[in-house]
């Protein structure tokens, strides 16, 4: 509770701090909103020369995109800092956090908070809703169920992605880079059916870094398609439990960092 | 300045003084720290490929107590230990080895409940909000400490008052001066009431009327509040004006313990009389000084530290046609280099060249 | 002679300067081979679904993907080369001391930049590009002419590439905060080189507009010189005719800004 509350605060102060440039903030969020519509302009584009990938039709990739941009856009606006924490570590700043009353991972996490990136949620979100009117499913309790429980659990996993990389740059500074390809190119994996890769990205992604969690294994199940995998129908509804573990681990890797940390500077 | 007539061996000043803590100690002692050590492990590349492991003491055995209420300076050259020292009191690095308390927590357990007892200055580094008015870094420390309202508003009477930051509390941090902002810095870190307060480099890179406002608003608080302060510096007049005690660390050992006044003995130290004449004149001859620089008619003389300037101001005045004149303090760097130079050479103390760890 | 000497000392500090960073370019390396995963698969289903699709064959859909990967820290692509630094001494007023300099400037960032374009070509382009042709069906060239060309055409890229961020970076003379110009280089960077989708894929007249920019001299020219797709000569032509415009357009907005800085006095 402590640590909402200084996040709360830590957030509201970046907030105040980025409306000191009010034409600049409006022209970041039309750009990110921009920036992060590209990657589905792709898909159109893809769309205007076929007729389906993978298996898959335009609504349903859609889906499968509206819910990995809409989850990772909730975690990529309440923690994208976490992304460069090795900056913080690297210049000594991190200091200064670890001597206030708070936990240090919230206020990290809030650390340059940007409502600009409230663009990549809109964006995803307005994708989602599309792909909900236009899809072709026949929706039961259950699926319509699935929906926000997919996008809550999608966001937990994402986090703990977050966190965990946060906790790695703590010991390789460098490493921001490396973190992206997981949160980043996370994301864009799943905007994409999965019977589009190869069963060892798959696998990889379902046992080891549990990205399918997000939306593959329950949108597989909402969209009525088999999992490239071979896994009983129940896994679908398991995300919740996939992202309470990914949090844990996550959990344990930052207190394992920070415990590391090894300050610099003078 | 206070003048010194008995010499004592810079060991002897350190027992004497350690006499005098084991008292203290009784009474209340706020810090305690007892062969504190961090060793940090480094990878060094010694081929292609190939890397070795070493260790890298940059607290090497550290004792010490401050008592509440005291005012001490910490200084020593850079890469010392300095503020890896600091970085554990407050809780930041965790020790490799040793036991350390302030005020009874062991900062790295319980570094939250510590951050509410204790006040961090980071000289370079400012922990205010770049583009907001200086007041709502203030409001933020208001909350994020659960400051009650009415000892909020007094702490902040009380520095705007003495840091004379009335004018600046609406302006934009980013548009502040160094000296400015360092006031503000200052201010952030005591709102709660914090029982001892850190300072790295408290007056790097201020000028002179702010140097002085910080320290006299540092002295007051002492002596008012009674908070403690320990305080890393390379100006030696923070030290003169503030600390009735100095304690010195090079190589991650603590070197001297003791008062400044001590110190200059230790080191044998100088400070040097600028003089103008009315004309150039031949060099001044006033032994035990000597000078050391002449331009025109404006001369540089040496004289022990440790020694008051009047006698020698007094006799120059009197033999020669004085135009004006100034006393420059030593560099702190000098006094500790000399200091460590004369340790150096004294039996019981060599110690094998060691890797500075960055501090 | 002597300024010759002075502009290639200055591209070799560029290159040591990013040589210095092992830790980032090995987590760069790694972050572009997870991007090339993604992208050949998506790729590969595209190809499945309509062979030939742009003129290229799976294999040569695969290259472009691994080329883009290769070229797009190398040749900055997204931006993320000298830019930002230059941005940042317009903005604290260091850019004065550069013009009391007695090097021109635009040279002096040009032969940077080249510098570390050329580090980062060899050590964050390389891996994936061989990881890449190692891994999957590559469409590479056996003769060693269109090797030869496709290594004249890079430089020519890299020239053009700059020409468009000197510009960007210029502009901070006019426009308080640079977030936003930033931006949007990386938007027309990722859409119009031919990150997201190769641009002969593109339809219509948009397909026509996005090959006639400058930007498409950053992936699709190399690309299709490498695969021998397009005539080299044409390809040269292009480029160092899109290059010349830049670098005057650069000229020219660099006196308009140097005569502003002489008025304010910095």
């Amino acid at each position: 509770m402590d640590g909402l509350r200084a996040y709360g605060l830590i957030a509201g102060m970046w907030i105040r701090s980025s409306m000191a440039y009010r034409v600049s903030f409006a022209m970041t969020v039309v750009g990110n909103l921009l920036l992060s519509g590209l990657d589905f302009v792709a898909i159109l584009l893809m769309f205007s020369r076929v007729d389906s990938l993978g298996g898959y039709s335009l609504p349903e990739v859609a889906l499968l995109y509206g819910l990995s941009v809409t989850s990772f856009g909730l975690t990529d606006l309440a923690v994208n800092s976490l992304g460069q924490l090795g900056q913080r570590v690297r210049d000594g700043t991190l200091d200064t956090l670890l001597v206030r009353p708070a936990p240090v991972l919230a206020q990290a996490a809030a650390d340059r908070f940007a409502l600009r990136r409230v663009a990549r949620l809109t964006q995803g979100a307005l994708v989602l809703g599309y792909a909900l009117l236009a899809v072709d499913v026949d929706w039961t309790p259950a699926k319509v169920l699935l929906v926000p429980v997919m996008l809550v659990s999608g966001a937990a996993i994402f986090g703990a992605v977050f966190v965990a990389g946060a906790a790695f740059q703590i010991l390789v500074q460098d490493a921001a880079e490396v973190q992206s390809a997981f949160t980043y190119g996370g994301t864009t994996l799943l905007q994409y059916p999965p019977t589009v890769f190869g069963t060892e990205l798959v696998r990889g992604v379902t046992f080891v870094v549990p990205l399918a969690f997000v939306n593959w294994l329950p949108a597989t199940y909402v969209l009525g398609r088999p999992y490239p995998l071979d896994l009983p129908a129940w896994v679908a509804f398991t995300p919740p439990l996939a992202a309470a573990a990914c949090c844990a681990v996550a959990g344990l890797a930052w207190r394992a960092g920070l415990r590391s940390y090894r300050s610099t500077g003078s | 300045m206070t003048d010194v007539t008995d010499v004592t061996d810079v060991t002897d000043t350190w027992r004497i003084w350690r006499k005098q803590t084991e008292v203290t100690e009784v009474t209340e002692c706020f810090i305690d720290v007892d062969r504190l050590e961090k060793v940090f492990t480094v990878r060094k590349k010694t081929g292609f490929l190939k890397r070795e492991r070493r260790e890298v003491r940059a607290v090497d055995s550290i004792t010490f107590s401050v008592a509440r209420g005291e005012m001490v300076g910490y200084i020593g050259p850079n890469g010392a230990g300095k503020s890896t020292t600091i970085k554990m009191l407050t809780g930041i690095l965790t020790p490799s080895g040793g036991r350390l308390r302030v005020a009874g927590i062991d900062p790295s357990r319980e570094r939250t409940r510590l951050a509410r007892r204790i006040g961090v200055v980071f000289g370079q580094r400012t922990t205010l909000w770049w583009d907001l008015p200086l007041i709502d870094s203030y409001r933020l420390m208001h909350r994020m400490y659960r400051i009650p309202d009415a000892r909020y508003r007094e702490n902040l009477d009380r520095c705007v008052e003495l840091l004379e930051m009335e004018a600046l509390l609406d302006v934009p941090v980013r548009q502040l001066s160094l000296g400015q902002r360092m006031r503000g810095d200052i201010a952030a870190a005591l709102l709660h009431d914090p029982e001892v307060l850190y300072l790295d480099e408290p007056t790097i890179g201020l000028d002179v009327i702010s140097k002085a406002k910080v320290r006299e608003f540092l002295r007051e608080l002492n002596a008012e509040r009674g908070t403690t302060v320990l305080l890393t510096t390379h100006d030696l007049q923070d030290i003169e004006q503030l600390c009735s005690r100095v304690m010195v660390i090079d190589h991650g050992r603590l070197m001297y313990d003791g008062p400044l006044d001590g110190l200059h003995e230790a080191g044998e130290s100088e400070r040097t009389l600028v003089v103008d004449l009315e004309r150039e004149l031949p060099p001044i001859e006033a032994p035990p000084a000597r000078v050391v620089r002449v331009e025109g008619p404006r001369q540089w003389l040496a004289f022990p530290a440790s020694q008051s300037a009047a006698p020698l101001v007094a006799r120059i005045a009197a033999e020669y046609p004085l135009v004006d004149l100034s006393v420059r303090e030593p560099d702190i760097e000098a006094v500790i280099a000399r200091m460590l130079h004369s340790l150096g050479d004294s039996p019981g103390a060599p110690r094998p060249p060691q890797e500075r760890a960055t501090a | 002679m002597g300024s010759v000497r002075l502009y290639a000392a200055v591209a070799v500090g560029g290159f040591r300067r990013y040589a210095t960073y092992r830790a980032a370019t090995a987590a760069g390396v790694f972050t572009n081979t997870v991007f090339g995963l993604i992208l050949v698969y998506t790729y590969l289903a595209l190809w499945d679904e309509r062979p030939h699709l742009g003129g290229y064959d799976q294999a040569q859909a695969v290259t472009y993907v691994w080329l883009g990967q290769a070229l797009l820290a190398a040749l900055a692509i997204q931006g993320g080369g000298f830019e930002s630094e230059l941005m940042e001494r317009i903005r604290t007023g260091e850019i004065a001391i550069d013009l009391y300099r007695p090097a021109d400037l635009q040279l002096w960032w040009l032969a940077n930049d080249l510098g570390r374009t050329l580090f980062q070509l060899l050590g964050r382009g390389v891996i994936p590009f061989v990881f890449g042709a190692l891994v999957f069906p590559s469409a590479l060239p056996r003769s060693p002419l269109t090797w030869l060309s496709f290594l004249v055409v890079v430089p020519l890229g890299a020239v053009v590439s700059f020409g468009i961020r000197y510009l960007v970076a210029l502009s901070a003379f006019w426009l308080l905060d640079g977030k936003g110009m930033l931006q949007l280089l990386m938007i027309t960077g990722v859409f119009c080189s031919g990150m997201t989708l190769p641009l002969n894929v593109f339809p219509g007249a948009l397909g026509e507009v996005v090959r006639a920019l400058p930007w498409s001299a950053l992936l699709q020219l190399p690309a299709d010189v490498l695969m021998g797709e397009t005539d080299p000569l044409g390809a040269y032509v292009f480029a160092a005719a899109w290059a010349v415009v830049l670098l005057a357009a650069g000229r020219l907005l660099q006196s308009a800004a140097t005569r502003r800085v002489v008025v304010q006095g910095g």
